[in-house]
């Protein structure tokens, strides 16, 4: 009995001062790992709407809305929204292709106001190292192609690739990954399409009304949005 | 078992290496040897770890009964790769994205407690310490060797992203080894993985046979049963 209770006290302390370092480590470390998150996503952002387009802060403006299925997030996704002297520029929609070859593959959508599209970047995705990857900036200049298009140019009807009567080019071997992605990026335009006014509209800009009062409309919006899917 | 610092140096480096004799970890050997720099990253993470946690369990052998010994040694190893975890994180955030889940699996690296039972538990912590050394550099000189190869056959390419580990100075380290290569696809797939780890292998076991009076190479050296 004795020996257990010994036992299980080493042990106990061993766990305790497990934890105790790795706490300490926590600690010293929260800050600089959320800065870090921060700079990641603010980076990635800026990839999309250049710098100078907004003056802004990007990361901290930003509404959560509803995905009513076009976005293939299924739940609530949050768009950040650049503006120039509080004027709607663009809005960044992530989204989700959940057709690539080898799994789900997440994007950032970024929207001018008028439509078009200001860039988009693949965030994650696991499709084949040497074919479905040149959806990735790094290895192809493919996703860039999407840059400055809307969905009156070209026609809804082709926003597909050049396999299928579309507008936009196929990758090699690569056919269902370019297919998935061409899609994701339609439907997050035909979301703003239907959503648009109101992504810019519930103003959340910090400096301007108080966090709870912003509650209210970022709640009205989201039961729109699922109303419009609906119908 | 060599107690002097050129046998734990040479046990480590060569005829005991982990990666290539007692072929320990292999799950992150294999899936993260796909380019230098991440092989890199591993690597330096694995030889901290392990140095930590061998000097640890050294420190406390007389303090731990025997029947408690793994639990403390899994407690002692998963509390050091969490440090190092948070600490990449914090300072090599990027690399950090890209190793992933790699860096937490550490503690599932046989290796570690297999040095940790096999060595560590029964020698003085200078020993233990510098066993943890050679073992580490020699499975983190696997790891490099098997991403290069990797790497250059993959992509035709040396050291690319270096920038994620040495900051942005060494963004020009980078090699192109084979101009205009259109990449070899297999190489960077798993199954190049476990070729390349064949083959490294294979020369291994060929220069043990060349050199003159060492018949040893047949016969791996103790294998910790924690495999």
């Amino acid at each position: 009995m004795r020996d257990i209770l010994l036992a299980g006290g080493i042990l106990l302390a061993f766990a305790l001062s497990g934890v105790g370092l790795v706490s300490w480590t926590f600690q010293g470390t929260v800050d600089r790992i959320e800065q870090n998150q921060r700079e990641a996503l603010l980076q990635e952002l800026q990839q999309l709407v250049p710098p100078d387009r907004y003056d802004n802060a990007l990361t901290d403006d930003t509404l959560d809305v509803e995905d009513n299925g076009l976005l293939g997030m299924h739940g609530t996704v949050t768009a950040y929204r650049a503006r120039m002297d509080d004027e709607p520029v663009a809005v960044i929609l992530p989204a989700k292709a959940r057709d690539g070859y080898t799994g789900p593959i997440t994007l950032l959508v970024g929207i001018y106001a008028d439509g078009r599209i200001a860039g988009v970047r693949v965030v994650d995705h696991s499709e084949t190292p040497g074919l479905g990857d040149a959806i990735e900036p790094r290895r192809s200049n493919w996703i860039n192609q999407f840059v400055g298009q809307s969905l009156d140019d070209p026609d809804t009807a082709e926003w597909a690739v050049k396999r299928d009567r579309g507008a936009f080019d196929q990758l090699t071997g690569a056919t269902v990954t370019a297919r998935a992605v061409v899609r994701a990026v339609r439907d997050a335009l035909l979301f703003y399409d239907q959503f648009g006014e109101e992504l810019f509209a519930s103003d959340t800009a910090p400096d301007e009304e108080p966090q709870d009062a912003n509650e209210d409309p970022d709640g009205d919006e989201s039961s729109e949005g699922e109303d419009d899917s609906n119908e | 078992m060599s107690d002097t610092v050129g046998g734990l140096a040479r046990e480590g480096l060569w005829s005991n290496n982990p990666g290539l004799v007692q072929l320990l970890g292999l799950c992150p050997l294999l899936a993260v040897s796909n380019t230098v720099v991440n092989a890199l990253g591993l690597g330096l993470a694995t030889i901290l770890v392990l140095m930590l946690s061998n000097t640890t369990v050294s420190l406390i052998r007389h303090g731990v009964r025997r029947e408690i010994r793994i639990p403390v040694f899994v407690l002692v190893i998963a509390s050091f790769v969490t440090v190092v975890e948070l600490s990449m994180n914090a300072w090599f955030h990027e690399l950090f994205l890209i190793l992933g889940i790699f860096i937490p699996l550490i503690v599932t690296n046989c290796a570690i407690l297999g040095r940790a039972e096999a060595y560590a538990s029964r020698n003085p912590p200078g020993l233990a310490a510098l066993d943890g050394l050679m073992m580490g550099l020699g499975f983190a000189g696997v790891l490099v060797a098997l991403g290069a190869f990797r790497e250059v056959l993959g992509q035709g390419t040396l050291f690319s992203q270096a920038e994620l580990l040495l900051g942005s100075a060494a963004s020009g380290l980078e090699l192109t080894v084979i101009p205009g290569y259109d990449g070899f696809l297999l190489a960077a797939l798993p199954p190049g993985a476990f070729i390349g780890l064949g083959l490294l292998l294979a020369l291994k076991n060929l220069i043990d046979q060349r050199r003159p009076g060492t018949h040893t190479m047949a016969q791996p050296a103790e294998a910790p049963q924690s495999g």
